[in-house]
């Protein structure tokens, strides 16, 4: 199993203080708690720094850690020596949350088993399981047309022999149409085992979009930045348009600018009780003059449609 | 329509309504500690008829976030109430920077 060097998860120094320690753990769990901070490795490093304070907050197991001495990097290769344990007083205060079962195979085989570990807990206590949480990421047409997908969730588990592994768990999920972004799916008794008869707590996976070159989803509305030409724009035009169910026409009213929105109804996420518009933005983009033919146009506009588009600016 | 939240598999989208009971059921919480954290602010239940609560997704999801953090980040109630404002005012805000970024 691979070396834990928990001063360095924390940052610390091997003579820190116990204060020092827990001021320390405070902040970075504050920082990595995986309900405030959204980086994809944000809990991994919540579940180091939480198993890092779990051995250094105890003062008895602090010091049977620190008698490995400082010689051991990050990473290494690492067995224990035999009775490392051994000539340690011990309080039998409550250890490991949740069994340590998130901790780390290096955790588990020094404080998972024998004097370390709560004696009795689990045969007698009946709880339901723990609830999980996972975000999973889907395409914005799934959103759109409900499809049936399959995730593989990593989950931490006690195997027979207590250690601790990363489970792949495969799951299959029906995304219902018109989900939107942030909602949940609840699936029961999908969650951690319960403790005892205790009932599996639940999953609930939480819905995110996958980035779309076109297509941006807020709530239920799709926005979509649609280029026109100037005189589209200026003279009108029916304009085959993208949307998350195919091309539809969209009627662009004479004299629209750079930045109208338009609406197509109920062409967001529907569902049965709910509907969502697409939101096209016009962008108008110019073409270049090259030509002295096209130059000549420009300069003919100039004259036969002065114009000034800054003479909101003029004051200030 | 009211969907059934206890389902085997459930979208909590807007059409889920709950009451205590079943609040308290899924999130595995006592009565106790749901009133405390609705004087706290921490959840705003509606009250269409006096005395009877009904919970949302939204407040089943704060609920959920605000048992997290009390229990990891030792945070009390008035504190958790103030988190969860402030982290959907920072969703909100990301969300808002990303739509500049796709602008541009």
């Amino acid at each position: 199993m691979e070396y834990k060097d928990y001063y360095k998860t924390l940052g610390l120094a091997r003579d820190a203080s116990q204060d020092e320690i827990k001021r320390t753990y405070r902040k970075l769990a504050r920082k990595y708690h995986p309900d405030i901070n959204k980086a994809a490795d944000a809990e991994q490093k919540f579940k180091e720094v939480g198993e890092a304070y779990e051995v250094l907050s105890d003062p008895e197991k602090r010091a049977a850690y620190d008698k490995f001495g400082s010689n051991w990097q990050q990473g290494q290769d690492f067995k224990p020596p035999p009775n490392w344990d051994a000539g340690f007083e011990f309080s039998g205060a409550d250890f490991g949350r949740e069994g340590g079962a998130d901790f780390s195979d290096f955790f588990s085989q020094l404080f998972g088993g024998g004097k370390f570990r709560q004696s009795g807990h689990y045969q007698t206590f009946h709880g339901r399981g723990q609830d999980q949480h996972a975000r999973v990421v889907i395409p914005l047409t799934d959103a759109w047309h409900g499809s049936s997908r399959t995730f593989t969730l990593n989950r931490p588990e006690v195997d027979d022999s207590g250690h601790v592994i990363n489970k792949q768990h495969t799951i299959n999920v029906n995304i219902p149409e018109g989900v939107t972004e942030g909602q949940r799916i609840r699936l029961k008794g999908q969650g951690m085992a319960g403790t005892g008869q205790g009932a599996n707590g639940d999953l609930y996976l939480e819905i995110g979009f996958e980035e779309h070159p076109l297509f941006h989803a807020e709530k239920r509305n799709i926005h979509l930045v649609l280029p026109v030409t100037p005189w589209e724009a200026a003279l009108g035009a029916t304009i085959e348009t993208p949307t998350l169910g195919g091309r539809v026409k969209l009627k662009i009213p004479a004299g629209s600018q750079s930045g109208s929105r338009l609406r197509l109804k109920n062409r967001g996420l529907c569902s049965a009780g709910q509907s969502g518009d697409q939101i096209v933005t016009l962008k108008i983009v110019a073409p270049k003059a090259e030509t002295p033919e096209q130059k000549e146009l420009y300069q003919q506009m100039a004259k036969l449609m002065p114009m000034d588009p800054r003479a909101e600016l003029e004051r200030y | 329509m009211k969907k059934h939240i206890m389902s085997e598999s459930c979208l909590l989208d807007e059409s889920i309504i709950c009451d205590l009971n079943e609040l308290c059921e899924l999130c595995n919480i006592n009565t106790e500690l749901v009133i405390e954290m609705i004087n706290e602010g921490v959840i705003s239940p509606a009250e269409p008829d006096q005395g009877q609560w009904l919970f949302g997704s939204l407040e089943i999801h704060r609920l959920q976030t605000a048992m997290r953090l009390q229990r990891d980040l030792r945070i009390n109630l008035p504190g958790v109430a103030l988190a969860l404002d402030l982290l959907e005012e920072l969703t909100e805000l990301r969300r808002k920077c990303r739509r500049i970024a796709d602008i541009r």
